[in-house]
């Protein structure tokens, strides 16, 4: 009870400061400069000052916040990255040339990038398949609802979830994980799932698939409704059957948010951590990258140097698809 | 959608079929999970969660208090009891004295042992040991196999909130979200409001700076961070574990898409209605205070999922900015020291998973309309 | 007393754009003015330089004598209605109305007064608890109106108000404009819009914009009979005045002239000698047509009709003069058995004869 109120309290002081600054200091601005009850002329000479200022007050904190925690810390990774362990000698490219003589770390590339290919394509693919199918029936919603669900679970409390299904007894124990009992039951042998190398990958894989598919689907399902009937009566007319419907005239007008869809699924699977993490902590040559830089974060101590090298590397894989967004954002804003 | 009426029913039916496949696969993982948390433990143990409501086979074992109980009965000694400690409808199918045969003999029948010994457990569970001489030293051990009915229980629940301490993590987990989802649901409301209609130099470079923030990788903060954490920490004398410290380092990581999401959606509001305000003589702040945080209601509730969805749901920024210990360690946090250390107890895992997510699932599935008008503004256009 | 008064105004956006050039008007108080001209001539642009929502490149704007160039719009005195009405969808009317006077923290009791006059003014009474989205086309419009109302202003603007509303609205709502003009003789009133009907039924004066320049300036009837140029003689009227290029062979009292198809005209207006020769344009209103009766009777149209429109209380003639040559309107009274092929010939009273020069300036009328 009494953390409880310590909690609250804690959390009043938080959100108060933060109303505090935007309230007083535009109050403070309306204070110095008022634009009431005064003469014209120093009406109009206050305006044009608090015109100027209040913009700034408005964005600062936004500003700071993001000047701090995100763009900062993108050069200073970047200057880590040619220091030593402890971040105080310079050394060079040594930390680039231990990276790329790392057995360890082309593991965790390789693997990242069989989960590029696979989560994204899989988890789009599935979605697009359930959004079209959903469409055609009555309780399409209920079913949408019940697959868009595992959005709203921890990456750690799905680990658990599919550790639980993955789980393996050794001799004639009962199965007590589906997937072993599934097998058991059609007279197969049960096997430790995550322990077995390469293919423990895609067992880890399918959590984030079965996560992201209701993602995917929710979009490309807005999408697909988007298109307009009349396209579709057209084909009807021109004699197109319903899969030539499908890949000619649907999929071509929401190639779009298809890509959408792909790049923001790409970029999460860049980023996986919790999973592998909790499944196997990278281990039966399960590692990934992000996975891999918080290991050396704090492995015997902390190496920021060799961190530092990890998290750029997963920047730059991410650099392309940063462009193609600004740019794509660029034109829909010349477009309004 | 367009389908001509005589290849309509076998083609909805095989879809039909399909979703339905669908929907269970992907519902039979979280169902498998709650089904579990709610089983005995012992159960738990032996049978998968499916078979929860059929009675299960349970190998057991139990040891005959003695001496105190035994009575004299025709020149020998008894003792009576019953071998089940839970009262119910299990039912001893065989049973057996020694671990070498736990299954010698069925239910009813009475199995000779050595020194003159008997030994008789009925289906019920009541036994019958009798001996010629006085019962000493340790009680006999009575191995029997019961068909035990299913039984639920929120044992598994009390556990994990009391003794492993999830209920603390419960409390520390509200403590990081809640501030964590507004303080950036403010900031990003005003920046956003500024970048959408007022005018300043720089405005379209940082639009497009937000925009490109949006992909740029959590892995890229967190090393420099920690260590400027570590520097201010030690400056304030507060140590660089600090909740503001992880309130601060989670909307800094929100506020891109709060701001992608908020401007796009303050941009859309029909400029009239904000020069109708001008003429009507509010203030800029006037206006966002009474025209704009009003009419922009719908995506600020569905940021504020999004991050409460984020923000309860991270393990990483919990694990490098908030201590591994007792008062800080969030639910995420708790629930993977347990993975470590009670990585078989699956009657804790599964019950510590649940109380993670049950918060978010009921968010998802009391706002969900919300959240999709969210995401659908953040990715179609 | 509110009198505007703009001098050399001029509109020039960042991308150096001039979109107002040189912009010289006086509004009296009390007058109700309409800016209109076709979509792009900037006449928004003015309205919005008037309330202070566009700042003023050049020149100065005077309300009351007052140089209002840099003041805030919520200072000038003045109150604006917008075309998709711009009511606060989170406010229920009565708070829309009420929001200026809040702003300007008048108190309670004068702002309900104020609140209730205006909508019992325009039948609003009964609505005053709902929002904006439970109500009509119509009376969001006039929720809009009521709030610049309850602002009490010098000057109400009012740009297109008009134009979301159907057919049948837009003459009611047009009506009601009118009466809300006679209600208040004090106010002035500027009104933008592009439809020409609205411009001559509510204005005391139009002011036709083309371009970002003013062409005319003047009475609704004025602009009609005596168009400044080609530009408002064709704006002003429908089906628009028929334009045929001509000859002056004859500059001696009343003109005379020679249209390229060869008919001899003659009007009432005096020429200069040393114009004779000079390339004009004839102008003639489709409504000032009538089919010749009798051989007296100058022709001044002839040729092959092209289509027939019957529109029951007229006929409209497309006829074809010329092989190239624009078609000539003419807009007959009731129903009139032509059709195509047939040829006609048409007449007009020389009063009602319009005649440009080549620059398409009018040539004054004696």
């Amino acid at each position: 009870m009494g953390q409880l109120i310590s909690a609250l309290f804690v959390m009043s002081i938080g959100v108060l400061g933060c109303a505090v600054y935007f309230y007083g200091s535009n109050l403070l601005l309306d204070f110095c400069f008022p634009t009431k009850n005064r003469p014209h002329l120093v009406i109009a000479r206050n305006l044009r000052i608090t015109n100027t200022i209040r913009p700034w007050l408005f964005i600062g904190p936004a500003l700071l916040a993001l000047g701090f925690y995100l763009i900062f810390p993108v050069f200073d990774s970047l200057r880590l990255s040619f220091l030593d362990r402890t971040g105080e000698n310079f050394i060079g490219f040594d930390n680039y040339r231990w990276l790329f003589s790392s057995a360890e770390f082309f593991e965790s590339f390789k693997n990242n990038m069989l989960w590029l290919i696979v989560v994204p394509t899989a988890a789009t693919f599935l979605g697009l398949v359930i959004a079209t199918m959903t469409d055609r029936i009555w309780w399409g919603n209920i079913a949408k609802s019940l697959i868009f669900m595992p959005m709203a679970i921890s990456f750690i409390g799905a680990s658990v979830i599919w550790k639980f299904i993955y789980d393996f007894r050794s001799g004639d124990d009962a199965q007590i994980g589906l997937l072993n009992a599934i097998v058991v039951f059609f007279g197969g042998e049960p096997q430790a799932w995550i322990t077995m190398p390469f293919w423990n990958n895609f067992f880890l894989m399918a959590i984030l698939i079965w996560i992201q598919t209701g993602f995917a689907m929710v979009i490309l399902s807005a999408a697909l409704r988007g298109i307009s009937e009349e396209t579709i009566e057209a084909a009807v007319l021109d004699g197109a059957n319903g899969v030539q419907i499908f890949f000619r005239i649907m999929v071509p007008q929401i190639w779009g948010t298809i890509a959408v869809v792909w790049t923001t699924i790409t970029i999460l699977v860049l980023k996986v951590f919790d999973i592998v993490l909790a499944m196997t902590n990278g281990q039966w040559n399960t590692q990934v990258l992000a996975n891999q830089m918080f290991d050396w974060m704090f492995r015997g101590g902390g190496d920021s140097g060799r961190g530092a090298v990890i998290a750029i590397i997963i920047m730059v894989l991410v650099i392309p698809i940063m462009v193609w967004n600004i740019r794509r954002a660029n034109a829909e804003m010349e477009g309004r | 959608m367009v389908s001509s009426a005589n290849t309509r029913s076998p083609l909805t039916f095989v879809v039909h079929l399909t979703v339905l496949f669908l929907v269970v696969m992907w519902t039979i993982p979280t169902a498998g999970l709650f089904i579990s948390s709610i089983r005995d433990k012992d159960q738990l143990s032996v049978s998968g969660w499916w078979t929860a409501l059929s009675a299960s086979e349970q190998r057991l074992v139990t040891r005959i208090e003695i001496p105190k109980d035994q009575t004299m009965e025709n020149g020998v000694y008894v003792i009576r009891g019953n071998v089940f400690t839970q009262a119910g409808d299990s039912s001893v199918q065989q049973f057996g004295y020694s671990s070498l045969k736990p299954q010698a003999f069925e239910a009813g029948t009475k199995a000779q042992m050595k020194r003159g010994k008997t030994l008789i457990v009925q289906a019920n569970g009541d036994y019958v040991i009798t001996s010629p001489k006085a019962f000493k030293g340790r009680g006999q051990r009575v191995f029997y196999t019961a068909e035990v009915p299913p039984r639920f229980t929120l044992d598994n629940y009390r556990e994990v909130l009391t003794s492993e301490g999830l209920g603390k993590s419960f409390i520390n987990s509200l403590t990081v979200t809640i501030p964590a989802t507004i303080i950036p649901i403010l900031m990003a409301a005003f920046a956003a409001y500024a970048l959408a209609w007022m005018k300043f130099p720089g405005r379209a470079l940082m639009v497009a700076a937000v925009v490109g923030l949006l992909v740029v990788p959590l892995q890229m903060s967190l090393i420099p961070l920690l260590r400027s954490y570590n520097v201010i920490g030690e400056f304030l004398g507060t140590g660089s574990k600090t909740y503001v410290g992880i309130w601060l380092a989670h909307t800094a990581f929100g506020l891109p898409l709060a701001i992608y999401l908020l401007r796009n959606y303050i941009a859309g509001l029909p400029r009239e209605i904000i020069e109708s305000a001008r003429v009507d003589g509010a203030s800029e702040f006037d206006i966002f205070r009474k025209i704009i945080l009003p009419l922009s209601f719908p995506a600020l509730a569905s940021f504020s999922i999004f991050q409460f969805l984020w923000v309860w749901n991270d393990l990483l920024i919990a694990m490098v900015f908030l201590g591994n210990n007792e008062e800080q360690l969030v639910l995420t946090g708790r629930l993977r020291e347990l993975l470590g250390s009670r990585g078989g107890n699956w009657e804790i895992l599964t019950a510590s998973a649940f109380i993670t997510i049950i918060v978010p699932l009921c968010v998802f599935i009391g706002l969900q309309r919300f959240l999709v008008r969210g995401l659908l503004s953040g990715s179609v256009k | 007393m509110a009198d505007l008064k703009l001098t050399n105004v001029k509109k020039i956006y960042d991308n150096n754009v001039e979109v107002m050039r040189d912009i010289n008007l006086d509004i009296k108080q009390g007058e109700f003015i309409v800016f209109v001209g076709p979509s792009g001539c900037g006449k928004s642009t003015l309205l919005r330089m008037i309330s202070g929502l566009e700042s003023i490149s050049g020149g100065t704007l005077e309300i009351d004598g007052d140089v209002v160039n840099d003041i805030p719009p919520a200072l000038r005195g003045i109150a604006m209605v917008f075309q998709s009405y711009a009511l606060y969808p989170h406010m229920t009317v009565y708070d829309n109305m009420a929001f200026s006077l809040q702003i300007a923290k008048v108190n309670k009791e004068e702002i309900d007064k104020q609140v209730r006059k205006a909508a019992d003014m325009l039948q609003l009474t009964s609505y005053l608890d709902r929002l904006p989205k439970a109500l009509s086309g119509g009376q969001r419009q006039r929720v809009a109106i009521g709030r610049a109302i309850v602002r009490q202003p010098k000057v109400f603007l009012f740009d297109e108000p008009l134009s979301n509303l159907d057919a049948a609205l837009r003459v009611a709502t047009r009506m009601e404009i009118a009466n809300l003009k006679e209600s208040m003789p004090e106010s002035t009133m500027i009104y933008v819009t592009h439809d020409q009907v609205e411009a001559m039924t509510l204005a005391d004066r139009i002011v036709l914009l083309s371009a970002g320049n003013i062409e005319q300036v003047g009475a609704p009837l004025d602009l009609y009979e005596n168009p400044a140029n080609v530009f408002v003689a064709k704006f002003i009227g429908s089906p628009a005045m028929n334009i045929m290029p001509a000859t002056i062979t004859n500059s001696e009292n009343d003109a005379e002239l020679t249209l390229n198809t060869g008919h001899l005209v003659q009007m009432p207006i005096r020429l200069n000698s040393s114009e004779k020769g000079l390339l004009a344009q004839f102008g003639v209103r489709p409504e000032d047509l009538t089919v010749c009766q009798s051989e007296a009777d100058t022709v001044v149209v002839e040729g092959d009709v092209s289509f027939v429109e019957s529109l029951g209380e007229a006929t409209l003639l497309y006829v074809k003069t010329q092989e190239g040559a624009e078609l000539v309107v003419a807009k007959l009274a009731g129903t009139l058995q032509y059709k195509r092929g047939d040829k006609v010939s048409l007449t007009a009273k020389p009063e009602k004869m319009h005649l440009f020069n080549a620059a398409g300036d009018n040539y004054r009328r004696l």
